[in-house]
């Protein structure tokens, strides 16, 4: 304490140490561990249709594939969406339940970019982060007057009321924005005024190159395919990863994680906390409509159902499955959670029947009577099962399983980082 | 004139009157201290100074503007920072960034959507930071969760905070409650060297006597949220009113 008293009677001096490690600056202006999570997150999205599809196609297992596109679509659109609700979420501590709205809003955007422009998908992927963006900028603004319990109510009412009118009240014959219950859909009569049937193919296309272009690669029993918008949208996810390490790193980030923390010295030491929440959520809501663009990029067609309150439950699930406040938690939450709606819910009795047939003939059938509620149209159930184990042994989500993991491999527990942080406080606060 | 000015101040709680007619004056450049028993209304008074209460009459004025109807924020941006009675800090930060949002609230302003730089490159941040944490002789719990730290700890932590954004007055509501006596002697003696350093106002809220008569100049006595005497520390000492409101009480704390 004696030597604090001289720092304090010179305050202008030079600090006494001024060679300090400092991290910063590195590749991409990432610090070495963040780019080693990057490069891991590239790679993966990259190799996914190798990845996801381990099984030989005429395999018994070969329904555990997740390397078509279609899935593979929605592993990184809904990581998109999951990684924009995190920033908001995951920092803030701000629930929203009503983060599907965006998803809708930014869709059916996008189908207007084609009904009016023509099938190219970047005006529409662009108008649909603009609409969303200001949308968020509204609800939000209005939402945020409270928080807690109340700000996720009035997130829900937003969205549900997003959802009636997207339903039916914005689809009456003098005024059709949404096309109610059929859905938004391109039609041959609307003006297109960029598009040429002769020369552009007649779906959704990036310069010329339709999203639904797949070339298979067939290696021995293997097939591997590579699809056009799934790379287009993992492209695009691999920039929202990219940006959204840079915003946890960034003093705005820190900010966010202050606001959760404590309003109170946050406001008493002069920081605003409305604005700092009121850009998180906007961000959010645009990455939200970035993700709602590009499914109507993969398939130009855009329904209310989207804005739904489950859909806006499902991505609060994503995220806290997969670690809230941490950088990969949120995608790996979405590819869980999609994986086991698109796998699971597929299995059905014939095929368990198939699976069990080595057991004896009474035990197989009790078996199978006891599997088939989990899976099929019972995968919710198998869902909500895992999510309270995760919640209830793994707070920090499945970050931190991986990281328990990793620690009974390694034994020095001392490797920390933000994302060690963030899964460890969330374990903390419970 | 004062650079705090505090005029026929009150504010009621439904049925009680918690502060009524206070006329205050802090002059610039001083350690003013408030004391009084529990219930006074010193920290009442305190939140009304800081926009966290509005009081139901009177005005209250900083460097001549009026603070009243300002957000707390605009009113810490005008030069006045607050310690609270239970420490407030970012307890699930690291104390090193505890450290940096004072230090950018001072740079920066109210809000600033700096979303893509790294904190860590902002050496004009990070070095004001880690200067402060020196001073207040806590470098070396940089990396600590700040809600993992002691109590004393957290509060020479707010304190801290608070210099970094060089404050015009700066507000202590019991700075060295819970504190063990060796860092009480340590805040005494930081409180000191502030004070004869750099140009600030210190408002006091303390029970600890020895604390009062180390660092005040001025006292104001408070009971049942009116001042009872105001004078200097020697005055008080022997002001037979004071000595039957407060003092002979304050024996037993
Ligand atoms: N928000 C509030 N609502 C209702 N009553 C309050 C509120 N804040 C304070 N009071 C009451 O006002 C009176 C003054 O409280 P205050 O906290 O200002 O006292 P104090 O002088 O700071 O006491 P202490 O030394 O115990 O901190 C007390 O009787 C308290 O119960
Ligand atoms: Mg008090």
């Amino acid at each position: 304490m004696t030597d604090q008293t001289q720092h304090i009677a010179t305050p202008t001096s030079e600090p006494a140490k001024p060679a300090r490690k400092r991290v910063g600056g590195g590749i991409l202006g990432l610090t070495r561990k963040d780019f080693a999570l990057l490069v891991i997150v590239i790679l993966l999205t990259v190799l996914a249709p190798f990845l996801l599809n381990p099984f030989p196609t005429d395999s018994a297992m070969a329904q555990f594939n997740a390397g078509y596109p279609d899935l593979m679509q929605r592993f990184v659109i809904f990581g998109i969406f999951a990684i924009g609700f995190n920033i908001l979420f995951g920092l803030t501590g701000y629930l929203s339940f009503g983060h599907a709205a965006f998803l809708g809003v930014g869709s059916y955007s996008c189908v207007w970019m084609f009904k009016l422009l023509g099938y190219n998908v970047l005006p529409g992927i662009g108008l649909a982060i603009i609409i969303s963006g200001l949308f968020a900028l509204l609800i939000g603004f209005i939402s945020l007057r409270r928080s807690g319990i109340y700000f996720s109510i009035l997130t829900l009412a937003f969205a549900q009321m997003s959802f009636a009118l997207a339903y039916s009240v914005l689809s009456n014959p003098k005024f059709n924005l949404t096309n109610g219950e059929t859905g938004l859909q391109v039609y041959t009569n609307d003006p297109q005024i960029f598009h040429n049937p002769a020369t552009t193919v007649n779906a959704p296309h990036i310069f010329g190159l339709a999203m639904r272009e797949t070339e298979t690669l067939s290696l021995g029993r293997w097939d591997f395919q590579f699809n056009v918008g799934y790379y287009l949208s993992a492209f695009f996810m691999v920039i929202c990863f990219y940006l959204a390490i840079r915003l946890f790193r960034s003093p705005f980030g820190m900010m966010l994680r202050a606001v959760k923390s404590n309003q109170q010295r946050l406001n008493y030491t002069g920081l605003n906390p409305k604005p700092y929440t009121l850009a998180a959520f906007v961000i959010s809501g645009m990455y939200a409509g970035l993700a709602g663009g590009l499914l109507s990029a993969m398939d130009p067609l855009a329904g209310a159902e989207r804005m739904q309150w489950t859909a806006s439950g499902e991505v609060v699930l994503m995220t806290i499955l997969g670690g809230a406040g941490t950088l990969i938690g949120p995608v790996l939450g979405a590819g869980f959670i999609k994986y086991f709606e698109n796998i699971f819910s597929k299995i059905n009795e014939s095929t368990l029947q198939a699976w069990f047939a080595f057991m004896p003939d009474g035990m197989q059938d009790v078996v199978v009577a006891i599997v088939y509620p989990f899976v099929g149209k019972g995968w919710n159930l198998t869902l909500g099962l895992l999510f309270m184990v995760v919640v209830i042994f793994l707070p920090g989500g499945l970050v931190q399983g991986g990281q328990k993991i990793a620690t009974v491999f390694r034994r020095d527990r001392k490797a920390s980082g933000v994302e060690d942080d963030a899964a460890e406080q969330r374990q903390a606060g419970e | 004139m004062g650079i705090l000015e505090v005029k026929n101040v009150g504010k009621r709680f439904g049925g009680l009157q918690a502060l009524s007619d206070i006329n205050l004056s802090i002059t610039q450049g001083t350690v003013h201290a408030i004391i009084g028993p529990n219930g006074a209304g010193k920290s009442t008074l305190l939140n009304c100074l800081v926009g966290k209460l509005i009081p139901d009459t009177g005005s209250v004025s900083f460097e001549g503007k009026s603070v009243l109807g300002r957000k707390p924020h605009e009113i810490n941006q005008m030069g006045i920072s607050r310690v609270f009675q239970t420490p407030e800090i970012f307890g699930d930060l690291s104390v090193m960034e505890n450290m940096m949002i004072p230090c950018l609230a001072k740079r920066d302003g109210a809000f600033s959507l700096q979303a893509y730089h790294a904190l860590l490159s902002d050496r004009e941040i990070v070095d004001r930071a880690e200067h402060m944490l020196e001073d207040m002789n806590m470098a070396d719990k940089r990396n600590m969760h700040a809600a993992a730290m002691s109590r004393g700890d957290k509060r020479r932590l707010e304190i801290g905070m608070c210099l970094a954004q060089e404050p015009r007055l700066l507000l202590l509501d019991e700075p060295t409650a819970g504190m063990a006596r060796a860092d009480t002697n340590n805040t005494i003696d930081l409180l000191k060297q502030i004070k004869d350093s750099r140009p600030i106002t210190i408002a006091i809220i303390e029970h600890d006597m020895h604390v009062v008569f180390s660092l005040a100049e001025w006292i104001t006595v408070l009971a049942q949220g009116t001042p009872l005497v105001e004078d200097t520390p020697d005055k008080i000492k022997g002001h037979p009113k004071v000595r039957e409101a407060y003092l002979g009480e304050s024996a037993e704390h």
